[in-house]
């Protein structure tokens, strides 16, 4: 039996749950059935959707919202908070050394091929130091739970990780529809993010910037899947949207075309993956950045977040290393757990993961989304076999790790409340302090069983609330 | 704000404003197709060219039928002009500006646009028309509604009106351009049946056989109608209105950025010219040739205005 998070096996609600479930047994079903369509409602006429690629009808679709929230008390969330907090403090200071001196590998901590023939490593970075010393400035950590107090992180999203806008509209979502349930919890706010978001981008500012930063959110524009949040973060935040048509490189600057001619920006949110950054540098086809970006950059003109080449540091290659990562910077033991991760690029491991097939989740060093993953406990026979072909062929590009037993939190359907497995993503802000946004995205895999939570296979989101206690 | 912006506030409400026009077109000919008293649906040729899109249309279709031309109008994503291609454009351009509209006038846009889609997805029925005729009516209303209750007269809100009027004052002189020669007193049987029928549908495409009566006489004559339409500035969708609306746009551009550039003269000149004409002399000197220059100085005055403002990138 997997974890539940809100009831024992007893069918007694745990602490944080006592006061949502009571309020839940005072509802009729088919009400709260009526406020989940009226849910989907609000989201449909807002927009909030996101693009499939390569699904020509219904391009644009709805990420199911469920209404039951996802609920973590204060004491949980204050290991957590500590957790992510020393890891994401790790992760700056492995980018630093990564790009610099690469202590950690000298001190054979880490294997020196896995960084330097790894495509998230780039060279172009080695001796940058970006303004502040900060390379990754938002941090989406993937965590999932087993168990009382027991968590684990499952990915550290280091690049441009999304999804805080749905932590956002979530909340709104659900204040609208049950401002009695606000009353009756004590909810830390999430509402904040954007100004923080600002702020915290503001603090980065290149030295040589005097006055009020100028901010700009970049997006490779609205055929992006995750277009929507673009556009809201910048709302939010009041700055402008800008693709890499607006920009270019004037007098050392990069700057945007406004109405009035063009005007210089200090700080760069940008959406847009590395290789598409700067045609001068990365990939020569892109027309989704700006053509002499990475100059200014180095000449230290302009604040791009995330740096360049953090990928490096969520690498699936790079995660089996985290534990040691952190050691080796923070001087400390991992306050959250990793997954046990296999290496396949290892002849010894590769045997055993292709013998325990069935027991493990496989997945690509370099993909996201859940594509081209195995979930080793759902598949066929036929499924592992195929699979097994595929691993043997490219090792070095699979990890596996044992399938964990994920917690549940209830959803709504028809008859009530039925289990279904979720993990969560807490967003962090990283400038000259560290600060964690108490919440984050709860994902949640909608078919009964399932463990793929992703939005792309089917998966759901919820409202997460951090209790004050 | 972005040039870019700019260019998309402009173009969202071009397209809004022609996803309405071309309602009102289907809406005339329908009319027409059920006034119509010989065998021939010659009605539909002039609405598809009023909209600018006979020459496409033919292309793809071997006849011209009540049926396929409103379905062409409607609904055919080839055509970039049809209602459902308007819609899905200004809705596009709406979404790349998201930060520049209030959630009200953005939500209005969304929904106008799933709304229609779904109403569109199939071909309609010709007793389903008035219905979507009157939706579609009703939902850009509902935009345009949204927008002047919740949006702030800055210059997004300029840049947006400029590029309603400019979009308007287009295809009001188209209209009058395709129907140019049942106005002219050599061809017409002033006071035959088929005249009337001909002017009525004029008027009837851009909403104003009901106004018309209210300001001059009850029978139409042909240079009142032109006059209504080209030269008077009440009548909101005349060529004199739109300009009026585009230079009180354009001057506040003017006094926020502290410059008068070759648009606002361009602009200015044309409002002059409007104010200035008499319809006789129109009439006198050739509607068409006034209409056709007409319509090459309002794309001037656009593309100026599209420079001046940097919408695109040089």
């Amino acid at each position: 039996m997997p974890f539940d998070e809100m009831l024992t096996s007893d069918n007694l609600p745990r602490a944080p749950y006592k006061g949502y479930f009571n309020w839940h047994s005072e509802q009729k079903t088919s009400d709260l059935i009526k406020k989940s369509r009226d849910a989907e409602n609000i989201f449909r006429k807002t927009g909030i959707t996101f693009a499939v690629y390569g699904k020509e009808d219904s391009s644009e679709r709805l990420i199911p919202f469920d209404i039951v929230p996802r609920i973590i008390s204060g004491s949980e969330w204050r290991k957590l908070a500590q957790g992510i907090e020393q890891r994401v403090m790790a992760l700056n200071a492995f980018l630093d050394d990564i790009y610099h001196k690469q202590e950690i590998i000298k001190a054979g901590r880490v294997p020196r091929a896995l960084i330097e023939k790894n495509d998230a490593f780039l060279p172009e970075m080695i001796g940058m130091r970006p303004p502040g010393g900060v390379y990754t400035h938002i941090i989406g950590t993937d965590i999932v739970r087993t168990g009382e107090g027991e968590f684990y992180v499952l990915e550290d999203n280091a690049r441009t990780p999304s999804g805080v806008s749905y932590m956002l509209e979530n909340r709104e979502t659900m204040m609208q529809m049950f401002p009695e349930l606000f009353h009756l919890n004590k909810v830390r706010p999430v509402e904040n993010y954007p100004k923080l978001l600002r702020q915290s981008l503001a603090a980065v500012a290149p030295p040589g910037c005097t006055g009020k930063p100028r901010i700009a959110v970049l997006t490779p524009g609205i055929f992006n899947s995750a277009f929507y949040e673009h556009a809201y973060l910048a709302d939010q935040m009041g700055v402008e949207l800008v693709e890499g048509s607006d920009l270019r490189v004037i007098n050392g600057k990069v700057a945007m075309r406004t109405t009035r001619g063009y005007e210089a920006i200090d700080v760069l949110y940008r959406r847009v993956d590395d290789d598409y950054l700067d045609p001068l540098s990365f990939r020569p086809d892109s027309t989704l950045g700006v053509p002499g970006i990475m100059d200014v950059y180095r000449a230290g003109n302009i604040t791009i977040a995330n740096a360049p080449g953090t990928g490096i540091a969520d690498d699936k290659a790079i995660y089996s290393y985290m534990p040691d990562i952190v050691e080796f910077y923070t001087g400390q033991k991992p306050i959250l757990e990793n997954v046990p991760t296999y290496r396949c690029s290892e002849p010894d491991t590769l045997q055993y993961v292709l013998e325990h097939l069935a027991e493990l989740v496989v997945k690509e060093v370099h993909g996201s989304g859940g594509y081209g993953m195995l979930v080793g406990p759902a598949a066929s026979k036929r499924e592992c076999t195929e699979f097994a072909a595929k691993l043997k062929a490219r090792p070095g590009n699979y990890i596996a790790q044992p399938t964990l037993s994920l917690s549940t939190v209830p959803i709504l359907v028809k008859k009530g409340l039925a289990p279904r497995h979720v993990d969560l993503r807490p967003f962090v802000l990283v400038s000259n302090k560290v600060q964690i946004i108490p919440g984050g995205l709860t994902r949640v895999a909608l078919k009964e069983g399932s463990l793929v939570v992703n939005s792309s296979q089917g998966g759901g989101t919820k409202d997460t609330w951090v209790l004050e206690d | 704000m972005l040039g870019r912006t700019a260019n998309g506030l402009f173009w969202m409400f071009r397209y809004i404003e022609r996803a309405e026009n071309t309602a009102r077109l289907i809406d005339a000919g329908l009319r027409m197709s059920l006034t119509r008293m010989h065998g021939h649906e010659e009605e539909w040729e002039s609405v598809l060219r009023s909209s600018g899109v006979f020459s496409a249309y033919s292309a793809s279709n071997a006849e011209v039928t009540g049926a396929d031309a409103v379905n062409y109008l409607l609904r055919d994503k080839s055509n970039p002009s049809s209602i459902l291609s308007a819609i899905e454009a200004a809705r596009n351009n709406g979404r790349m500006v998201r930060t520049a509209l209030t959630r009200e006038a953005w939500e209005a846009t969304n929904e106008c646009y799933l709304d229609i889609k779904a109403q569109l997805a199939r071909k309609v029925s010709g007793a389903d028309m008035p219905e979507i005729i009157n939706n579609i009516k009703q939902r850009t209303g509902l935009i345009r509604g949204a927008f002047h209750g919740t949006m702030l007269r800055n210059e997004l809100y300029n840049f947006s009106r400029i590029g309603t009027f400019i979009e308007r004052a287009d295809n009001t002189s188209r209209i009058l351009d395709v129907k140019y020669y049942v106005l002219l007193p050599a061809v017409s049987y002033v006071g035959s049946s088929l005249d009337n029928v001909q002017w009525e549908s004029i008027l009837r495409s851009v909403s104003a056989h009901r106004s018309y009566g209210w300001v001059y006489d009850d029978d139409y004559k042909p240079s009142n109608i032109a006059d209504f339409l080209i030269l008077n500035g009440r009548m909101p969708r005349s060529l004199a209105y739109c300009y009026d609306k585009i230079n009180a746009n354009l001057s506040y551009l003017e006094r926020e950025y502290g410059e008068r550039t070759s648009c606002h003269e361009t602009a200015a000149a044309t409002q002059g010219m409007l104010r200035e004409r008499e319809i006789q002399s129109i009439m006198d000197s050739g509607l068409h040739e006034f209409l056709q220059d007409f319509i090459s100085q309002n794309s001037r005055v656009a593309a100026e205005i599209a420079d001046v403002y940097r919408f695109y990138q040089d």
